[in-house]
């Protein structure tokens, strides 16, 4: 696009600044997607006023076609620094996005006064509507990286929490499963169960599933997969915590559980884990 | 030409895979192995594999293989000190190696041995 279009677009923000900061966060303030709840009105005002200010100097680059060109870098760092806190503040998108894009209105104002011409309105127009639209989306965008993030180092932390392997006895380990068994966590358990069989040397580990909710065919296909390797490993395995429910569900599902040791309780399990560990070790322990 | 040895302990023979496998080696062990047991009436083997950190499907195979061909003759095979990794990717590739005994460290394998040889004699 020739530096030409956009020209008006210029000027204006050169010329009326000051009125279109204050009609900008006079209409930021009366808008419904405000959060005086999350953010101070001070705040708000600063975040316009530096926005206004790095975008001149953009805008006088006169490249509009895209954002990547070095002119847009500091604006760009800017919204992105205002979407993180924003979002970590607990701001929705569409109330993110909207700081942007309510800038339009006191800008279309100003180009409607400034320019007759209907047609050359429509240029000025189409010039700052691509490039607020592009910023808004470029906010949206960072507002979800921002969330990513988090949710991300979340679902980390949930991992290691959720998969401790305990020791009951020498020779015999406790894994206490919480919560639903994806392919990922079966993987972190199974890689945790068999990390502490080679510590410990044990030679039973009980799985117990009373904190998982359901079982269906690939819970039921994970948890055997684990029995596999830990059985390869050199180590039995007896799975505990069979609710009623979930003996129905096995049964239904047609889940061959016949080759592991089942029991209804961890105290029946670890009973039948004592008395194997004596006949293994005839010396006691 | 380089071979895995197989080392003689009384009634049973310890095969101790220190080098990484590759298929040739595997089928030459499969061969001597069976030799050795029929040569000196071995009743179990032992194999250790607690150096071998990368294992495929013929490996795998192989294992289970030696461990049929062993009960044909007449021994017990127990596998012992494999590796967290080496399990994890047996049981990914479908080989859970059925039939095959496995123990923890050599100490357990040849206590496992003793009871199943001793079980077999009662």
């Amino acid at each position: 696009m020739p530096s030409a279009a956009g020209q008006t677009v210029r000027t204006v923000l050169v010329k009326y600044e000051k009125e279109v900061l204050a009609e900008w966060i006079r209409l930021q303030l009366a808008a419904t997607t405000l959060r005086g709840d999350l953010m101070k009105e001070n705040e708000l005002r600063e975040q316009s006023r530096d926005l206004l200010s790095l975008l001149r100097p953009a805008l006088e680059s006169g490249r509009f076609e895209s954002l990547e060109s070095s002119d847009w870098t500091q604006v760009k760092e800017f919204l992105a620094g205002v979407s993180r806190t924003r979002g970590q503040q607990g701001f929705a998108p569409t109330e993110t996005a909207t700081f942007v894009l309510s800038l339009k209105q006191p800008i279309f104002d100003r180009l409607r006064n400034e320019i007759k011409d209907a047609q050359a309105l429509a240029d000025e127009l189409w010039v700052a509507t691509v490039v607020l639209d592009r910023l808004a989306l470029f906010t949206t965008e960072q507002f979800l990286k921002t969330r990513e993030t988090v949710i991300q180092s979340q679902q980390r932390e949930l991992l290691e929490l959720s998969t401790p392997v305990v020791e009951l006895w020498e020779s015999i380990l406790a894994l206490p499963l919480i919560g639903t068994l994806d392919s990922e966590r079966t993987q972190v358990v199974m890689e945790s169960l068999l990390q502490k069989i080679v510590e410990t040397g044990a030679a039973i580990a009980i799985i117990d599933i009373t904190g998982v909710p359901t079982v269906d065919t690939l819970v039921a296909q994970h948890l055997l997969k684990t029995v596999a390797a830990a059985r390869l490993m050199g180590a039995d395995c007896i799975i505990s915590g069979i609710r009623p429910q979930i003996a129905q569900t096995i049964v239904h599902l047609g889940v061959d559980l016949s080759e592991v040791t089942t029991k209804a309780s961890l105290a029946d399990a670890f009973m039948i884990a004592m008395r194997r560990v004596q006949a293994k070790l005839p010396t006691g322990t | 030409m380089e071979k895995i040895p197989i080392l003689r302990m009384g009634k049973f023979l310890l095969v101790t895979i220190q080098v990484d496998m590759h298929d040739r080696l595997a089928l030459r062990l499969q061969e001597d192995l069976t030799e050795r047991i029929v040569a000196v009436r071995a009743r179990g083997v032992l194999m250790d594999i607690s150096s071998l950190e990368v294992v495929d499907s013929f490996i795998g195979r192989m294992i289970s293989n030696i461990a049929a061909m062993a009960s044909v003759l007449d021994a017990q095979t127990v596998v012992v000190g494999m590796q967290p990794a080496v399990a994890i990717t047996l049981v990914e590739l479908g080989l859970s190696l059925e039939g095959v005994r496995t123990a923890l460290n050599v100490e357990r394998g040849m206590a496992l041995l003793n009871e199943l040889v001793a079980a077999e004699l009662r």
